[in-house]
């Protein structure tokens, strides 16, 4: 049996050892980016989804103003009409404090100390996000004229449709990086194939089979596109970190990545999982690229 | 290189060093394209029966390295049929070609050696390319370039190596596997008279152990010390068989 590591064909100067992995790690680097924004994507439309789907947000200007019929204030009559609307599973006045909450980004943190008329927020969990909003809408004006009610489902179906279009995007990137790849692995087992025919042919001569020398190159690429794998994953790494740590708002988390049980929560487990799998699809890359250039160039071989 | 010392015995495997040529043709492909050049063989036929010694005669470019490297299947034949050690080539599997591959010795005048590997690694080459274990290969190796006179070049690499000692690393390789069939082009083309009439005792040995021997040579005074029969070729065409 041949040793290990024995380099019969000369390869070690015939395949470049450092353009070969720097391109790839160029790659890696790609797809982590890709990876990232393909998981972005993905966990950005789940939690608009699931946490604001079926939500409606009604505003009663001057709440605490008598309503146009009956008793009450404005903001108890409209209370009134939604809790005893059908299909309605849920309607709850914001508090000043979730007001201010909601307002901070905007007017800061004194919001509830300007002297800005506030209308009240109710928040209305529908039991059936299909329902038609407009006869509802309609009798809360009548009750409190000026009264808005804003229906998130539309937003929510839009944004969905966007980020599910990033994801497809994403997937499309990560599908050319994984062809580029390819292409550059293929090039440079070519370029081994030209520099290292003489030797290719004297081995072929003793006996060689196609599969003997396709899994010298093999191995090759291989070893040389895992190092570019991880060199890129690495690299790829704080990006990721910081672009998590400034997308962590819009995912409905706010932790900074300031900690390092912070930074390992940073990014999405599903990232995690498939940022050290980047090394071993590189491989995989490098292994059947390698061996589907070498055998076919070998047909020419008698 | 002493061949009355032979580190081995008989070929390995079948002895079936068997050469059939029937009405064979041959051109070579046209570089940078797939068509066809001019025949460089044409209508070649002969048997070489087993454990032969042949001399391939002929002037320069009559066709004796196309003979050669149609036996060792470094070239198909365009035309007719060649049978080698028992084996169809034209109908064989691509596949079963390595095989056959391994039972046949080539010296080249070239020598063909691997510049980058050491003198064992060269001469181990055969073996590991046929799967031997590692430590029957260091033991054969060993044995076998001693016998050459290279036991202290193990690990010299060949650009270090005289002209005669590349040709006797060559010699070592071809015959490592203790092939059926050991073919020789022009192999004392870079060798003095002393050295050439060393290797022609070897190929000689060699024959009488079974292996059938193809030289190839135009050193008419080596034919002469050296009688045996012939096949002669000029401008591509056996005129002259032993």
């Amino acid at each position: 049996m041949r040793p290990a590591g024995f380099d019969e064909l000369g390869l070690r100067r015939a395949v470049a050892d450092r353009i070969l992995p720097s391109l790839v790690a160029a790659m890696a680097f790609l797809a982590a980016l890709a990876l990232s924004g393909w998981v972005g994507a993905a966990s950005l439309a789940r939690h608009w989804q699931e946490g604001a789907g079926a939500v409606l947000t009604v505003q009663v200007p001057h709440p605490a103003n008598a309503a146009a019929h009956g008793g009450g204030t404005r903001l108890a009559r409209v209370l009134g009409l939604l809790t005893g609307t059908p299909g309605i599973a849920e309607a709850r006045a914001l508090t000043e404090d979730e007001l201010g909450e909601l307002l901070r980004p905007w007017l800061g943190a004194a919001a509830e100390r300007l002297a800005i008329p506030l209308p009240a927020v109710i928040a209305v969990r529908l039991a059936d996000a299909r329902t038609d909003l407009a006869p509802l809408a309609a009798r809360l004006e009548a009750a409190a004229p000026g009264t808005l009610t804003e229906s998130h489902g539309v937003w929510i179906r839009r944004l969905s449709v966007l980020a599910r279009s990033l994801q497809a995007c994403a997937g499309l990137a990560l599908l050319l990086v994984a062809l580029v790849a390819a292409a550059v692995i293929a090039v440079a087992t070519r370029a081994g194939l030209v520099a290292r025919r003489e030797a290719i042919e004297i081995v072929h001569g003793l006996g060689a089979t196609d599969g003997y020398i396709a899994a010298r190159f093999a191995a090759r690429a291989t070893l040389l596109a895992a190092a570019g794998g991880i060199a890129g994953a690495i690299l790829a790494l704080p990006i990721l970190l910081t672009l998590a740590t400034m997308a962590a708002p819009f995912a409905g988390l706010n932790a900074p990545a300031d900690s390092p049980s912070n930074v390992l929560t940073a990014l999405p487990t599903p990232l995690w999982l498939a940022l050290p799998g980047l090394p071993a699809v590189a491989a995989a890359i490098g292994f059947l690229t390698a061996q589907a250039t070498v055998r076919r160039w070998l047909r020419r071989l008698p | 290189m002493s061949p009355n010392y032979l580190p081995f015995g008989a070929p390995a495997g079948e002895n079936t060093g068997m050469v059939r040529f029937d009405r064979v043709g041959l051109s070579y492909r046209q570089a940078g394209g797939g068509h066809a050049g001019p025949e460089v063989l044409h209508d070649i036929s002969f048997t070489l029966p087993d454990g032969m010694f042949r001399w391939l005669l002929g002037p320069s470019g009559a066709g004796k390295t196309s003979v050669l490297r149609l036996m060792y299947l470094d070239a198909l034949p365009t035309r007719g049929s060649l049978n080698v050690l028992g084996v169809d080539v034209e109908t064989a599997r691509r596949t079963a070609l390595p095989r056959l591959r391994r039972r046949i010795g080539v010296v080249f005048q070239d020598f063909r050696l691997l510049a980058h590997l050491s003198v064992f690694d060269n001469v181990a080459l055969p073996l590991r390319i046929a799967g031997r274990p590692e430590g029957q290969i260091r033991a054969d190796v060993t044995e076998m370039l001693r016998w050459v006179g290279l036991g202290q070049k193990l690990g010299t690499r060949p650009m270090e190596l005289s002209g005669g000692e590349q040709q006797r690393v060559a010699i070592a390789r071809a015959v490592i596997t203790r092939p059926s069939l050991l073919l020789a082009d022009e192999p004392t083309g870079n060798l003095d008279d002393a050295q050439a009439e060393r290797l022609m005792q070897l190929f000689k040995e060699l024959n009488r152990l079974g292996t059938t021997v193809v030289v190839a040579t135009h050193n008419d005074a080596l034919v002469g010390r050296h009688p045996a029969p012939a096949l002669r070729l000029d401008h591509g065409r056996l005129v002259g068989s032993g």
